[in-house]
């Protein structure tokens, strides 16, 4: 059985409506972004107390509401969690009460009273600034020196420039860790988010100057997924937590994964066909891997349709993010780190 | 031939040791124990989201601890001022900070005080004067290295303190580590009184013993402030049937004449006829010396009982006691008895802490989330296995057994390391299972491709696994770099599904590489087998 038999799709030929919409994902994702302030950050991120709520039967979610008012919990907000045979509740608050051992029991009990619904199981996270702060910057952090070790190997594998893409990696990556361990100065401790994302454009920059072509490709089109998935979350006003950073960077190597093959390709079937233009020869490739990015891309989904589907809570969100990321991250490798190396070679020839 | 047998023994070792890894926490979910009795004696650990209990990350304030240590030295170089005669308005500690201020009343002194500093006080140098009126203010602060190591001397200190309680409090498997320079990272796994546990660890429990002051009135100390040498406290009482709380001023002289330090034991015991239960202490050999001498000479004034600069109990003295022990009583109810006998008993915290960061998981929500993820696994299992056979033939039925040993790789790899497993762990595990099919669907495209210009089955399975291999190694290197990072950067359940992700990279490339290629050429060679079902 064969889904996909010899194609011979002209996808080079789409590269400026393809460029369109892509501008046009990024374009609307980064005015959700600033319209919300920056992304709905969960409590990892943003602080404060999220506690999740199971009763023994069914409750009203006003009466929920009611209870927290004399706990001081007035503006909290409160969600239906999980499906309604759950009957579970996500009660989320900026402050965090982490210095009152009596808080759990005490909230157990005032929910009970005002819901007339015993509590079964309380669960909760609660989080200081000192430790939200942290979090961010770790995981903006691991974003970074994620890409930059894709730079030294993508350069590596495909160009074999391991000596000067280690030499940039190296650098950066080097200039941020010194300055991540430069807190105690107060003004770097703030701006480290906007360091960082300095430091991926000097990144971005010096790959064209320095002829990394492949990497290029590779990192813009990581970019490209990673900010439309943020995008998408921040429009359908999803939390964005830890797990969703774990998500985004399991992206980054999928569509890695994905960029990865075609690239393959595209160096073999260059050698193959080295009278032929580039854009024929990017042509061929893709074509010939469809077949297999394709299917990989709907196993994939299919697994994490099962836990979009049954993963509960958590999961659900993580599952959401896989998602996004598997589509985007599948249409990316072919209709934009691929062109990337034409729009570059072309400049140049 | 003698290729196949070898790595036929190869594969068949690696099955083996799976098994082994395995059994242990089979045997102990099919017995129900808790402990795994099997040799190798390792079991997959659960997380706290997937087992229930408590996380808590810690700060010692150790700036307190060098406070500390500063306001006692206070009375020794009031001791040396006076020995040398000099004048002077008080040693004190300066406000929020860890110095303190000497007034000499003679700036002629000054040579000589700075002397004393140097030859008696060695950790401490002056950190400014100045003129005022003709006192000179001279402000004294412990040096760097002093106080770096008094710091962390206090972080040390309250970790070990910490552990002391926590073991007596009785929880399984607790995991108390220390985080950076000052921070405690706590896990209790499948504790449920929360309240207890944080009682217990976010005590500093410093008991001192100090007298009351009779002569001085407590409104004049409201009013404005208390006399030199005594300071403003409050008697707090609850009352154990209603929880109310009632706080009376009193004023307690400064000096402290024992401390928790002096205690050899602490234990909860029950007064019938108050009806509550209360915990009795008894001193060591010096102390109870000490409070014998105390309790002889101050007969009818009444003995403080400070706990945590709050008065617990002021009872009188009647008589002198010799016997060296002591009753604090405070409306407890029997847990928080219990607490403190055992916070008295592993003695005070060097500084106090502050809870940064706490999580807990309820039991049963951890069991649900057990439960929806083994579901999970099966469907997303099941839908890939389905399509596999139907999509590749007979050759994607040797790609379900290599997804069927994968996982079971990945199980054991977690047991045999001890790693933990959590929630988005198991979204891991699914994870892999999408993602080793992608290689086992690079390698049968490529045989495809072969098949199709006109290669034999043989020769086209070989081409196609060579040809596929060093694309596979690329793009599993990636993702383990997006693992390798997630486990520097990540805490917790993030750590968890790095773990999974990084081993099910490594199991899913020996399963797709060497596992798949021994079946295909087991199958082709042995069975003569003409096409290849693909």
């Amino acid at each position: 059985m064969q889904f996909i038999k010899e194609t011979n799709i002209n996808f080079t030929g789409a590269k400026k409506i393809a460029f369109g919409i892509s501008l046009a994902l990024i374009a609307i994702s980064l005015l959700t972004l600033i319209i919300h302030k920056g992304p709905r950050y969960g409590v990892d991120f943003a602080g404060g107390s999220s506690l999740q709520v199971k009763f023994e039967g069914p409750v009203d979610i006003a009466a929920v509401k009611r209870g927290l008012e004399p706990a001081g919990l007035a503006g909290a907000s409160v969600q239906q969690f999980g499906s309604d045979s759950d009957h579970e509740y996500q009660i989320r608050t900026k402050q965090a009460f982490m210095a009152d051992s009596d808080f759990a029991p005490m909230i157990k009990k005032i929910l009970g009273e005002s819901t007339g619904t015993a509590v079964r199981d309380l669960s909760l996270d609660m989080v200081g600034p000192q430790v939200s702060k942290d979090l961010r910057q770790n995981a903006l952090l691991a974003m970074f020196y994620a890409l930059l070790f894709i730079i030294i190997y993508i350069s590596g594998r495909f160009e074999l420039k391991w000596g000067i893409s280690g030499a940039l990696a190296a650098i950066l990556g080097g200039a941020v860790y010194g300055m991540s361990q430069l807190q105690s100065i107060s003004f770097i401790s703030s701006g480290m988010p906007l360091l960082i994302v300095f430091a991926l454009i000097i990144s971005i920059v010096f790959c064209w100057y320095l002829e990394l072509k492949y990497a290029m490709g590779a990192i813009i089109a990581l970019v490209h997924d990673v900010t439309i998935t943020v995008g998408i979350f921040s429009l359908l006003n999803v939390e964005f937590t830890l797990p969703i950073i774990a998500a985004l960077l399991t992206i980054i190597g999928y569509s890695l994964n994905d960029t990865i093959i075609v690239f393959d390709r595209i160096r073999e079937n260059g050698k193959k066909y080295h009278k032929k233009p580039m854009d024929f020869i990017i042509n061929r490739s893709v074509n010939e891997t469809l077949s297999r990015t394709i299917l990989t891309s709907g196993t994939t989904l299919m697994v994490v349709a099962a836990l979009f589907a049954f993963g509960g809570g958590v999961i659900h969100d993580f599952a959401l993010a896989m998602i996004i990321g598997v589509t985007i991250g599948t249409y990316s490798s072919i209709y934009v780190a691929s062109p990337i190396l034409l729009a570059w070679k072309t400049d140049n020839e | 031939m003698k290729n196949l047998s070898w790595r036929l023994i190869a594969v068949l070792v690696v099955i083996i040791m799976a098994a082994v890894f395995i059994l242990p926490t089979a045997t102990m979910y099919l017995k129900g124990t808790s402990e795994p009795d099997m040799w190798p004696h390792k079991k997959i650990n659960l997380g706290l989201d997937l087992q229930g209990g408590m996380h808590l990350v810690l700060e010692v304030q150790t700036e307190k601890a060098v406070e500390n240590a500063m306001s006692l030295k206070i009375s020794d170089i009031r001791q040396a001022l006076r020995q040398k005669a000099m004048k002077n308005r008080g040693v004190v500690l300066v406000d929020q900070s860890s110095k303190l201020n000497v007034k000499l009343l003679s700036p002629d002194d000054l040579p000589e005080f700075r002397g004393i500093i140097a030859d008696d006080f060695p950790d401490l140098e002056i950190a400014s004067t100045s003129e005022n009126g003709g006192m000179t203010l001279v402000t004294l602060a412990m040096k760097t290295a002093e106080a770096e190591r008094v710091q962390k001397f206090a972080a040390d200190q309250a970790l070990e303190t910490i552990r002391n309680r926590i073991d007596e409090f009785g929880v399984s498997e607790p995991d108390i580590r220390k985080q950076g320079e000052n921070r405690i990272q706590i896990q209790l796994p499948g504790i449920t009184d929360t309240k207890s546990a944080k009682d217990l660890i976010g005590k500093t429990a410093t008991l001192q013993f100090r007298l009351v002051d009779e002569d001085s009135d407590v409104r004049t100390a409201l009013e404005s402030h208390a006399p030199a040498g005594s300071e403003l406290l409050y008697l707090v009482r609850k009352d154990p049937a209603t929880g109310a709380e009632s706080s009376t001023p009193m004023l307690i002289k400064k000096r402290v004449l024992l401390t928790g330090d002096s205690l050899t034991d602490a234990r909860v015991l029950f007064d019938n006829m108050a009806n509550e239960p209360y915990v009795s202490i008894e001193f060591d050999r010096k102390g109870g010396h000490i409070f014998s001498k105390v309790t002889g000479d101050n007969i009818n004034r009444r003995l403080a009982i400070v706990l945590d600069d709050t008065v617990y109990s002021a009872p009188v003295i009647r008589t002198k006691i010799p016997g060296g022990q002591a009753q604090i009583t405070g409306g407890f109810t029997m847990e928080e008895a219990r607490v403190l006998a055992i916070a008295l008993r592993a003695g005070a915290l060097p500084a106090p802490v502050k809870i940064l960061e706490e999580r807990t998981v309820g039991p049963t929500l951890g069991a649900d989330s057990i439960r929806k993820g083994v579901w999970s696994m099966i469907m997303g299992g099941l839908a890939v296995i389905l399509f596999m056979a139907v999509y590749y033939k007979g050759s994607g039925l040797i790609a379900d057994l290599a997804l069927v040993l994968n996982v079971t790789l990945i199980a054991a790899g977690l047991a045999a390391f001890q790693a933990t497993l959590t929630l988005p762990g198991i979204a891991g595990i699914i994870l892999t299972i999408g993602m080793a099919v992608d290689a086992n669907v690079l390698i049968f495209e490529r045989i495809r491709e072969e098949l199709n210009l006109g290669q034999s089955p043989i020769a086209a399975v070989e081409a196609g696994f060579e040809k596929a291999t060093l694309t596979i190694m690329d793009a599993n290197v990636t993702t383990l770099i997006a693992a390798i990072v997630l486990f520097q950067f990540g805490s917790g359940p993030v750590k968890g599904f790095a773990v999974t992700l990084g081993i099910g990279i490594l199991s899913s490339l020996f399963t797709a590489l060497v596992v798949s290629r021994l079946l295909f050429d087991a199958i082709l060679r042995k069975a003569n087998v003409k096409t290849l079902s693909i």
